[in-house]
């Protein structure tokens, strides 16, 4: 049993701390256990049934989910760690673009990286090629990452003061909308090899999203992909987001994400 | 198909304050649920159906308050509905706004026994 938050073992999801053996899983199977049976031996057909009770909940339902996210919001702050939920399509460059910033910015900043996928640990393999700390989540058949899943793999990572900490969602522009990991920005990634109307039909995304980097424009001369009209849908869903048009092979627009990932890095207060 | 963790997380919360209440059978359940919360509600029910089963909730009956989107246009004052995050402001066509209601997600009320 998990001593921080009670769960149970035998659950799908599973946590791998990439390192160079590689021998050891850092699997920690557990279930979503809430501490109850499901076959409770309840009666329907109770003799001398209890009186009818209302009950006023007034509950989020993400509010254990809301809770664990800002247990870990707490924990990035204390120890000043920029944490960034990146999310997209599958395909859209999300990998490559963490390979790219992990390579150029070594040395000027100190990185961790939490992958996460159905299954593999391919983008781990790729990660830990650049000599970067990663762990691998797969959740199975979920289609998100949640708080309580980041909670546990930090646990293995241990990334460090004053770090960035990247965590690559599940690729799905759908379901990851909803659930905060107690992250400080949220980067939505779209390819110029997508739709241009993506914004429109996947808005819960581009609303909680801070940051639109459109990626693989060396390819605009080939797709027909309107970038601004792609600026202007995501812009009508939200008006606050940035957007930064950059490119992994040409490395165009590249210095405007550095840049973009540098001011968001608080320096620790002194006092 | 988040909305199978959303159902799986109104049933702990349902349960939960169920046995607080020292109840063993949830009659009914009552759900507020926004038309811009990211609920799809076909996807809802079909989780739920699956889900509850063997729970407190397996026959409970479920309403579900729907909460209509309003919006604040911060270029010029209006309040209206809206259905889709780019909705334009009727009054002067601008997109930027706030949202005031429809993302709600919550388990409003229970009736035990």
């Amino acid at each position: 049993m998990c001593a921080t938050c009670g769960c149970d073992s035998g659950s799908k999801t599973t946590y791998k701390l990439r390192d160079k053996d590689d021998e050891h899983t850092h699997s920690h199977p557990h279930v979503h256990n809430h501490g109850y049976t499901h076959d409770h031996p309840h009666d329907h057909d109770h003799p001398h049934p209890h009186p009818k009770t209302v009950v006023d909940v007034e509950q989020d339902v993400l509010h254990q989910n809301n809770l664990l996210a800002q247990r870990n919001r707490g924990y990035f702050d204390a120890k000043n760690i920029l944490a960034l939920n990146l999310v997209s399509s599958p395909g859209s460059g999300k990998t490559t673009l963490l390979e790219r910033t992990l390579k150029d910015l070594k040395g000027q900043l100190e990185f961790a990286v939490i992958e996460g996928d159905q299954q593999t640990s391919n983008d781990a393999d790729r990660i830990y090629a650049t000599g970067t700390s990663v762990t691998q989540i797969n959740t199975g058949k979920g289609c998100h990452l949640d708080s309580h899943m980041i909670l546990h793999a930090m646990q293995g990572l241990k990334p460090k003061e004053n770090s960035v900490l990247f965590i690559e969602n599940v690729g799905n522009l759908v379901c990851p909308a909803m659930f905060d990991l107690g992250e400080k920005e949220r980067v939505v990634i779209i390819s110029v090899t997508e739709g241009d109307d993506k914004p429109l039909k996947y808005p819960d995304m581009f609303h909680s999203s801070t940051l639109c980097v459109i990626n693989k424009i060396d390819l605009l001369p080939y797709v027909p992909f309107d970038i601004e009209k792609v600026k202007a849908n995501a812009k009508k869903v939200n008006h606050q987001l940035e957007i930064i048009e950059v490119s992994c092979t040409s490395g165009q627009g590249l210095q405007e994400w550095y840049g973009w990932l540098k001011s968001k890095i608080l320096q620790p207060e002194t006092v | 198909m988040h909305e199978l963790s959303i159902v799986m997380s109104i049933i702990n919360i349902a349960e939960q304050q169920a046995r607080a209440a020292h109840a063993t059978v949830i009659d009914e359940i009552e759900l507020d649920i926004g038309t811009m919360s990211g609920i799809e509600m076909d996807a809802l029910d079909f989780a739920w159906t699956g889900a509850v089963k063997q729970t407190m909730l397996e026959g409970a009956e479920k309403k579900v308050n729907r909460i209509a989107a309003k919006a604040h246009c911060i270029d010029c004052d209006a309040e209206f509905a809206i259905e889709k995050y780019y909705d334009a402001c009727p009054v002067c066509g601008e997109h930027l706004l706030y949202i005031l209601q429809g993302k709600e997600l919550k388990v409003k009320s229970l009736v035990v026994s």
